[in-house]
């Protein structure tokens, strides 16, 4: 009687002990400036109400390069962090070389398959298995306008590039800088894959930049989309060189340009400066249909112990809460990778997003980003963006553009 | 006791002999080996020929680095020694605040190439710098707008390197110069010979073994910049002023294509190479005749 006590009581005890073990998470992150720190804050106090230990450590700089250069060093020496801040293709990548943490069954209790666009869900599955959890949309094909000056000249958000050429030539004329632009590698880039997009339409889109068709590279329409870019080239101020991007909004913003095209982190600049959507600023999709997405996510590493298993488990049931992804990205200024989180505190930008994702995601118009890394790996993306960049920084002709664009795809396969 | 007082030197050169052995050729080696594989995100080990050096050469982003670093190299070797030679010919006339002026002129050398960069960007750029400046004082037409300009984008570079080097050139060509037998000096002057003269016929070939220093010091700052480009240009417009180890830095780091950063390291230390073997080869000759 007495041993079985006893034995009851151990059996009791070991049960327990992983179920009391507190979880550990070390995370791996790059959101280091104000309202990316803030947003991070938020989960690191969710992740503390729950019991859990959070170890953080950011490294800033280089848009993740650093963080990436760390995480290398942390693998080599066999002592992955928990979670890492990893997205697109580099989640695939990453599993190729080392493997990653099945987080399946905290998928499955929670239904993630039934609250994510199916294009968005098949980013965070390797091999079919759930190994990272989303945690915003960034939607990358948006032109912000300032109202005032578009009012002054009767002008109207652009639905096609055509009238985005008439637009910008009427404001050029009037002595208004019509695009403000920022000569960044990543900023000519994003101009490109919304021209492809408004351009070549969805389905080209899908074979040029994410199948690498080499026929759709060199294709006429490629050509096209490389003229618009020349012309575009000519709607900048002089002065564009190297410009950051939140200098160029702030353009936007102080009436020295009429337009920008840059994802929604652009919005975060107008809000903090004070400005309304649809009075100061306002947002429509770049000429053309869909919608280009930059999904964050963590991604989740092979670590030993119960404790630090149990942190992942939580880490990505409390990434992919509906709580967290509504404070978060009303933080950031993206939209919740889940596609039923009430948008009652969003602003009207973010549930046009919304909208848009949604529609995408039903008529395949849904399609990631090239220019953030959504759609390709470093390298061939790494390669367009030479060709991008060398033609919209020179005379470079439609021509010999599209068949250096086909080289260099070939040459970084 | 006797073999302890032999081997004491040994002994204790014997750590940094073996640091150095381990992480300087040792890493060569792995660079070597990795420049031979299929390494992307991670090291791989397995040997592919000279696949890495084939997709190199064909980029042409890397032909652009290349001829950058010949530009950039020549013009920037060259101008820093002549105007680091005239400076020092000129503070070494025995004029007054020698001390105050020689001062000033090493002082770029003390800050960090980030910050010259920094400085330099603003100074060039169009909107904010000399241009407007000379704009603003009625010259309309003025233009100096070569950090924008894809095609001159490279001499800003020059520009900046030679103003914060061409000091430390002067001060080393100011050290040679006092190291001259002031006997000659004096001897030529009593024959009547003009200082120019004495200048390019006696003081100036004397200073051989300075003016390989100074290539040598020069040259290996030409083909290791890196952060005066990231701080000045970012490598832009487009990619029209990167340099080789810009280019190894974006595909180490950014694009996870360690292969063709390897093989890229790997050319870069061929160059130097080419520079430094001739040097040292005329360095250690000498010895051997003795």
């Amino acid at each position: 009687m007495k041993l079985k006590t006893v034995l009851a009581a151990s059996t009791a005890v070991m049960m327990a002990g992983p179920v009391l073990a507190n979880p550990q998470a070390e995370v791996l992150h790059w959101w280091t400036s104000g309202g990316e720190a803030r947003s991070v804050a938020v989960l690191q106090e969710q992740f503390a109400a729950e019991g859990g230990t959070w170890t953080d450590m950011p490294v800033a700089g280089g848009g993740g390069d650093a963080a990436m250069t760390a995480l290398r060093a942390r693998v080599l020496s066999g002592n992955a962090p928990t979670a890492v801040q990893l997205k697109g293709p580099a989640i695939q990548e990453w599993y190729e070389e080392t493997g990653l943490a099945d987080i399946g069954a905290v998928a499955e209790e929670n239904g993630w398959a039934d609250v994510l666009p199916a294009q968005i869900a098949e980013h965070m599955k390797c091999e079919g298995e759930w190994c990272a959890a989303p945690v915003n949309v960034h939607r990358v094909n948006w032109i912000w306008g300032n109202k005032q000056i578009l009012d002054e000249h009767g002008i109207e958000m652009p639905t096609t590039w055509d009238e985005f050429n008439a637009a910008a030539a009427k404001l050029q004329e009037a002595g208004v800088t019509p695009l403000a632009h920022g000569g960044q590698a990543w900023q000519d880039a994003t101009v490109f894959e919304t021209v492809v997009l408004g351009i070549g339409g969805p389905e080209f889109f899908q074979q040029a930049l994410v199948d690498l068709d080499p026929e759709a590279l060199t294709s006429d329409t490629m050509k096209q989309v490389f003229d618009q870019m020349r012309t575009i080239r000519g709607y900048v101020d002089p002065n564009f060189s190297g410009r950051d991007w939140n200098l160029a909004t702030a353009m936007v913003m102080n009436g020295e340009a009429a337009f920008q095209i840059m994802g929604d982190w652009a919005k975060g600049e107008f809000l903090a400066a004070g400005k309304e959507p649809g009075t100061d600023f306002v947002c429509a999709q770049t000429p053309g249909n869909g919608f280009l997405y930059n999904v964050d996510s963590f991604a989740f590493f092979n670590v030993e112990g119960d404790d630090k298993q149990q942190g992942q488990a939580l880490l990505a049931r409390l990434i992919m809460g509906e709580d967290f992804q509504k404070t978060f990205n009303l933080n950031k200024g993206s939209i919740p990778a889940r596609t039923d989180v009430a948008l009652d505190e969003f602003d009207s930008c973010a549930v046009a997003s919304a909208e848009a994702m949604n529609a995408g995601a039903q008529d395949g118009s849904l399609l990631p980003s090239y220019a953030h890394g959504m759609a390709l790996r470093g390298a061939p993306a790494g390669a367009i963006t030479d060709v991008v960049t060398a033609h919209f920084n020179s005379d470079m002709s439609s021509d010999d553009a599209v068949q250096q664009l086909a080289d260099a795809v070939a040459n970084a396969m | 006791m006797e073999w302890l007082e032999r081997n004491v030197p040994k002994l204790v050169l014997a750590p940094s002999f073996v640091a150095i052995l381990v992480f300087v050729y040792g890493f060569i080696a792995w660079t070597a080996w990795i420049s031979f594989t299929r390494s992307r995100l991670m090291p791989r080990y397995e040997l592919d020929g000279f696949i890495q050096y084939e997709r190199l050469f064909a980029a042409p982003r890397w032909d652009v680095a290349m001829n950058n670093l010949f530009i950039f190299g020549g013009l920037f070797i060259v101008i820093s020694m002549v105007i680091g030679l005239a400076l020092a010919i000129f503070l070494d006339q025995k004029i007054r605040a020698e001390g105050v002026l020689r001062t000033i002129y090493l002082y770029p050398m003390a800050l960090s190439l980030i910050v010259t960069g920094t400085a330099w960007k603003w100074i060039l750029n169009p909107g904010l710098g000399v241009q407007e400046m000379v704009r603003g004082w009625g010259f309309e037409n003025f233009a100096f707008d070569w950090l924008i300009r894809p095609d001159m984008a490279i001499y800003t570079i020059v520009l900046a390197a030679v103003w914060q080097a061409s000091g430390f050139v002067m001060a080393l060509f100011l050290a040679g110069l006092r190291s001259v037998d002031t006997e000659i000096i004096r001897a030529a002057q009593v024959d009547g010979i003009p200082t120019h003269r004495i200048y390019s016929a006696i003081i100036i070939p004397t200073m051989a073994p300075i003016f390989l220093s100074a290539f040598i010091v020069l040259a290996h700052l030409a083909i290791k910049a890196f952060d005066l480009v990231i701080a000045l240009t970012g490598g832009g417009p487009g990619y029209a002023t990167d340099l080789p180890a810009t280019y190894m830095y974006a595909m180490a780091f950014s694009r996870g294509d360690l292969g063709q950063a390897a093989s890229s390291a790997m050319i870069m230390m061929m160059v130097i190479f080419a520079i430094v073997v001739p040097y040292l080869y005329s360095e250690l000759r000498p010895r051997r005749d003795q």
